[in-house]
């Protein structure tokens, strides 16, 4: 590359280190303005960090409205104006998201300002929330990393949640209602492996179709069984898991040690794809394949037997995500019941870089995004509920436009492979 | 290229009769396949009939007759009331006005090598748009009707604008983008529907006021059928003359067929993006304008109830012949307006329909499939279809 391409290329990312700077300094101006000099003096801010089995009662953490948000606002105008004066480089991603997180905190401090809000309930929430788009996002890496574009997480999902409920209320276990959903997924993993890998359709078109047709068939039985037999659609729902001691430990305990099975499989799914993908021969393999399938089928890969293998087991970690709907979360099945979470899943993927870590990370997001709309639902802050229903939606646009950096997909994905003779 | 453009263009040794044979194969094998396996569906989802099947070994008979039964019912009140008089065919034709125009919305975005999933959100905002100029002003309908009709066509450029102008800045896939704003336009059209100027007074529930008489469309005699029709078709015209006869319409399709090469043509790569998908997102909100001014009168929740999906079905299903089209539409049109009469005659419910339409996509995207299941020998042309390749190109 000459240096005058070098130039080039490094020029926007001058000019955005500034946009950046001054986003920085405007949310700080903004977070001053609005919800320190915006809250009236002398109000103060209820936080509550209780949970339910909470064996060490913590205090509630009160706040002092004024002085928090506009400390919190110079926290973000301090940041801003040392982006403008230097720069963080490589860090820039860390200090935006201490940024965002010194922002949102103040406009907290300032929605609570007079009353309480659980705070441990809304982390607790936004777990819970990341869950399907976490375990969605897990199942889009191992696809796309073996470059089939898989856009059927949603109708995954939504089948799955379906035949969870069935198969979990007619068989009365959970646990085979689970494994119904899972392999109910990995039936259309390999509907769509078949489609994009043996017959060569356009592998977004393959999964438009499948979304399609999940919604249709999961409408059309639920309206045709459910309205007959209720009973069909009453799985209940696995109960809460409590860790012994790890559970008691405050905050921390509630969030991540008192949960249902599906949250630890989670955990342990996220570990497991991430350690497969980079510390194994199967992930390195798995790569190649996504990278240059040429190459991988060279060194004697089998290019396709990966990609079914690896659409497949994605369907599967779909099943799962869809089975939590019916069986980890709401407890029976309602028509269209994923709304959209499938598409979130994508763009959690896409904002984590193909890597299973920063999917969750980016799922976390969402799911914060989606538990801070509903309590602020019901705080009633003065804003229409249905701009905080975009939200999540608004966030994905922005994800994919690049706010947080151009991502990278894998080389070949999308693209069908042609062995040569 | 399409198959189907491929086959009608092969060499005229094969003549032009087998090329349009060729044209209409695949489309018809996959409509029988799909309402096939939708029998199947509904056979095996009828707890009468299972029952039946369950004893089939002591009495085969009464299992093959029930299921036939079932099928000749639910198909046979399908068509009847979809074609079975002036009235069903005049429903058809109004069930079909609105998915002309979201074809043409993804048809013109596949032209331009973009996959177009937003044109359900785009409908929606294109009505909404409408609908304001439609209920606020006072005017003679010669200016109304336009006034509304350009009024939808800004509205649903707007909404596909946004996708096109992400992807050419930065490279954001569509796909994504248009899913997310579908969403978006739900939310916000529910959101309007509550504010003053938009909400009917007297009801609770979110629906908008009226539009004014001078705004809507005429009706053909006592039935439904109105001129939404007509501009349907002479819009479809119309972009065919832009795709193959402008210069524009030659950019668009040469940025389809390859932007690298389109780019070092000195094409605008970028710039011919936003252009197609705000003109794809124009053409989707006059079918929501139309159907506002035609059928509808206000806008509510649910108004768009999936035309979105409906229209990449048909895009696939016509390709971008426009006659085919205009029958595709036709068909789903026979499909949606047949559903709701099945549904009162079996209690079959109306969902079925999503999921023929569903398998019709499948095997019209899979020619291969369909030619494997009936022993159809390939033309011999290139048949792998790739419409998007990635998720930032």
């Amino acid at each position: 590359m000459s240096s005058a391409t070098i130039a080039a290329a490094r020029l926007p990312s001058v000019t955005r280190a500034r946009v950046v700077g001054f986003v920085f300094l405007a949310l700080g101006v903004a977070a001053a303005w609005w919800f320190g000099l915006g809250a009236e003096p002398g109000t103060s801010s209820t936080f509550g960090l209780n949970g339910r089995t909470a064996a060490i009662r913590l205090p509630e953490l009160v706040l002092p409205t004024r002085a928090s948000a506009l400390f919190l606002a110079a926290v973000c105008a301090f940041l801003g104006g040392m982006q403008l004066a230097r720069g963080f480089g490589r860090r820039t991603y860390l200090v935006l998201g201490v940024v965002v997180s010194c922002f949102v905190m103040a406009f907290l401090i300032w929605a609570a300002r007079g009353g309480s809000l659980n705070l441990l309930g809304m982390l607790q929430s936004t777990l819970l929330r990341a869950v399907p788009i976490t375990l969605g996002a897990l199942a889009g890496v191992l696809c796309e990393r073996a470059a089939v574009i898989n856009i059927a997480i949603e109708g995954m999902m939504l089948t799955a949640a379906f035949v969870g409920s069935i198969v979990g209320s007619a068989s009365g276990s959970l646990i085979v209602g689970m494994v119904a959903g899972v392999l109910s997924g990995a039936l259309l993993g390999a509907l769509l492996a078949v489609l994009s890998i043996r017959y060569r359709v356009d592998q977004i078109i393959a999964g438009t179709v499948i979304n399609i047709f999940a919604l249709g068939i999961t409408s059309y039985l639920s309206a045709r069984i459910f309205s007959e037999y209720q009973s069909l659609n009453n799985p209940g729902r696995f109960s809460v898991i409590d860790i012994p001691l790890l559970s008691d430990i405050p905050v921390i305990g509630p969030i991540f040690f008192s949960n249902n099975i599906f949250i630890y499989l989670m955990f342990v799914l996220i570990v497991v794809v991430h350690v497969g993908l980079y510390r194994t021969r199967w992930g390195l393999r798995v790569r190649a394949v996504g990278e240059h399938p040429r190459a991988a089928d060279t060194v004697g890969i089998k290019v396709l037997a990966t990609r079914y293998r690896n659409v497949i087991l994605g369907g599967m970690i779909a099943g799962l995500a869809g089975a939590y709907f019916t069986l980890g979360s709401v407890g029976r099945f309602d028509e269209n019941m994923t709304g959209g979470r499938g598409f979130i899943a994508l763009a959690a993927m896409i904002f984590g870089h193909w890597n299973p870590l920063g999917a969750f990370g980016a799922a976390l997001v969402f799911g914060f995004a989606d538990s801070l709309q509903n309590k602020l639902a019901i705080l009633d802050v003065g804003i229409p509920s249905e701009f905080l229903l975009m939200a999540p939606y608004l966030a994905t646009i922005l994800a994919v436009a690049g706010v947080v950096g151009r991502a990278r997909p894998p080389a070949a994905d999308g693209q069908p492979y042609i062995k040569e003779d | 290229m399409t198959t189907g453009e491929a086959a009608a263009r092969a060499p005229a040794a094969t003549g032009r009769l087998v090329g349009a044979w060729r044209l209409v194969l695949v489309p018809v094998l996959s409509i029988v396949a799909a309402l096939a396996i939708g029998a199947l569906v509904m056979i095996f989802s009828d707890p009468e009939v299972l029952r039946a099947w369950a004893s089939f070994l002591r009495n085969p008979a009464r299992a093959l007759s029930l299921s036939w039964e079932l099928i000749s019912a639910a198909y046979g009140a399908l068509f009847r009331s979809s074609l079975g008089s002036a009235n069903a065919l005049s429903e058809t034709i109004v069930q079909a006005t609105p998915l002309i125009f979201a074809w043409l919305a993804v048809a013109l975005a596949f032209k331009a090598g973009m996959f177009n999933i937003g044109a359900e959100g785009q409908l929606l905002i294109g009505a909404m748009a409408a609908a304001f100029v439609g209920f606020s002003f006072k005017l003679p309908a010669l200016f109304h009707v336009p006034l509304a009709l350009a009024a939808g066509f800004a509205g649903g450029a707007l909404w596909g604008f946004i996708p096109g102008l992400l992807k050419a800045r930065t490279g954001a896939h569509e796909v994504i983008v248009t899913i997310m704003l579908n969403f978006i336009a739900l939310r916000l059209v529910d959101y309007l529907l509550k504010t003053e100027p938009v909400r009917r007074a007297g009801r609770s529930d979110p629906i908008s006021k009226q539009v004014a008489g001078s705004a809507t469309l005429p009706n053909l005699g006592d039935l439904r059928v109105h001129a939404g029709i007509l501009v349907a078709l002479v819009i479809a015209w119309v972009v065919w003359w832009l795709l193959f006869r402008t210069t524009i319409g030659f950019r668009f399709r040469t940025v389809g067929a390859n932007p690298a090469a389109a780019a070092y043509a000195g094409m605008p790569v970028g710039a011919t993006y936003v252009v197609a998908l705000a003109l794809a997102g124009g053409l989707a909100g006059l079918g929501g304008t139309v159907q506002l001014l035609g059928v509808q009168r206000s806008v509510f929740p649910g108004f768009s109830s999936g035309y979105g999906f409906d229209a990449i079905a048909l895009a696939l299903l016509g390709r971008t012949h426009p006659g085919a089209v205009v029958l595709a539409a036709l068909l789903f049109g026979v499909l949606r307006a047949g559903a709701t009469g099945m549904q009162a005659a079996t209690s079959v419910p109306v969902d079925i329909i999503v999921v023929i339409q569903a398998l019709v996509i499948a095997f019209m995207a899979a020619p291969r499939l369909v030619r494997e299941i009936f022993r159809v020998r390939a033309p011999r042309t290139a048949e792998a279809e790739v419409f998007t390749k990635s998720w930032s190109t």
